[in-house]
């Protein structure tokens, strides 16, 4: 297999507990040992995370930009779908 | 604590070996053969230059002549260096990088695990983070060795040959001198004898599932410990140590 072969991953990063991995880019590895291990020494040097995840870039099926208007313009003016009308008592702080 | 002396050389030692590997891998920087496996020997050679720092001012504290880090690691000839002949082995090509680095690593991880309790506390800190660094060492150059022994027609043909040059430089591991055997009998150091079977097993694990034989009956090299090395040793240092000794003292 040469180095073009190597398929490509995606890598997710998960900094702290509670909170839910995000995507941090991807790379080339022979198998997902490898990927793990990559993600390990490309995405987390400086003390980025605590957990990984990759996902073979293929698993992924990604919107297609053309498609931008009938899937995300018509939100656009549904402002009623956000809560932003009701009055917060002080006291329930930040939400 | 008593027997300083001793104890300056057995750091001495474990910083030079660690000093002169990351030096090695350090070589790799631009030139891997793919941009993570490039970060990765990159990160490899930083663990290790942290580990020699931290040693080598041990080291300076324990001679007490007023050298610092510094002097020790650059302004000393070869034949005052105390590594191992594996570590300053030439890289090669990757097979022989990743294969020096997996026999390594499997010596040193569980002698790190060992020195982390050492009657010298400094010593049984610094082998404390050591330890972390090597078992991930250990485990990523392991699951190369398996690859590429395993892998395409011509992986397997480098990596086998990666073994025959290599096995002869892994019997001075195991060495002993009267430094490390006063030090062991005090507490202070690891006797390497305790981690042999232990190497042999990690070692034998990885070349099976790598399909690797391991050579029988091999004339082992020596001498690192006393200052006898390979012809690689010298030029290797005098590219390191050049912008110390060009011009002293310089600072970044």
């Amino acid at each position: 297999m040469s180095v073009k072969e190597y398929p490509l991953w995606e890598v997710f990063i998960r900094s702290k507990n509670g909170l839910s991995h995000q995507h941090a880019g991807s790379l080339h590895a022979v198998d997902a040992t490898m990927a793990l291990q990559g993600a390990r020494d490309v995405y987390t040097r400086r003390a980025e995370g605590i957990s990984l995840w990759v996902v073979p870039s293929i698993a992924i099926t990604a919107s297609d930009p053309v498609d931008r208007g009938e899937f995300f313009e018509p939100t656009a003016s549904k402002v009623y779908r956000h809560p932003t009308f009701y009055d917060i008592p002080d006291e329930v702080g930040h939400m | 604590m008593a027997n300083n002396s001793a104890r300056f050389h057995y750091c001495l030692r474990l910083a030079d070996n660690a000093n002169v590997l990351a030096h090695r891998l350090c070589q790799w920087s631009g030139r891997g053969p793919t941009l993570e496996e490039d970060m990765a020997l990159s990160n490899f050679g930083l663990d290790l230059i942290g580990q020699a720092r931290s040693l080598y001012s041990y080291a300076a504290v324990l001679e007490g002549a007023g050298q610092s880090e510094d002097d020790l690691a650059y302004l000393r000839d070869a034949n005052r260096y105390g590594n191992v002949l594996l570590a300053e082995y030439p890289n090669g090509d990757f097979a022989v990088t990743l294969l020096r680095h997996m026999l390594y690593s499997a010596f040193y991880y569980p002698f790190y695990v060992a020195l982390s309790s050492s009657a010298d506390e400094e010593l049984a800190a610094i082998a404390a983070k050591a330890e972390r660094e090597m078992a991930y060492h250990l485990r990523h150059s392991a699951e190369w060795v398996i690859r590429l022994g395993d892998g395409t027609e011509e992986s397997a043909r480098r990596m086998q040959q990666a073994v025959k040059v290599l096995w002869p430089f892994t019997g001075e591991l195991f060495e002993t001198d009267h430094v490390e055997e006063e030090l062991v009998a005090s507490g202070v150091a690891v006797d390497p004898e305790s981690l042999r079977e232990q190497w042999g097993s990690t070692v034998a694990g990885v070349f099976e599932r790598a399909q690797l034989s391991v050579p029988q009956g091999a004339w082992m090299q020596s001498g690192g410990r006393r200052g006898e090395h390979s012809e690689h040793l010298g030029p290797m240092l005098a590219e390191m140590q050049f912008l110390q000794r060009s011009y002293p003292e310089a600072q970044w």
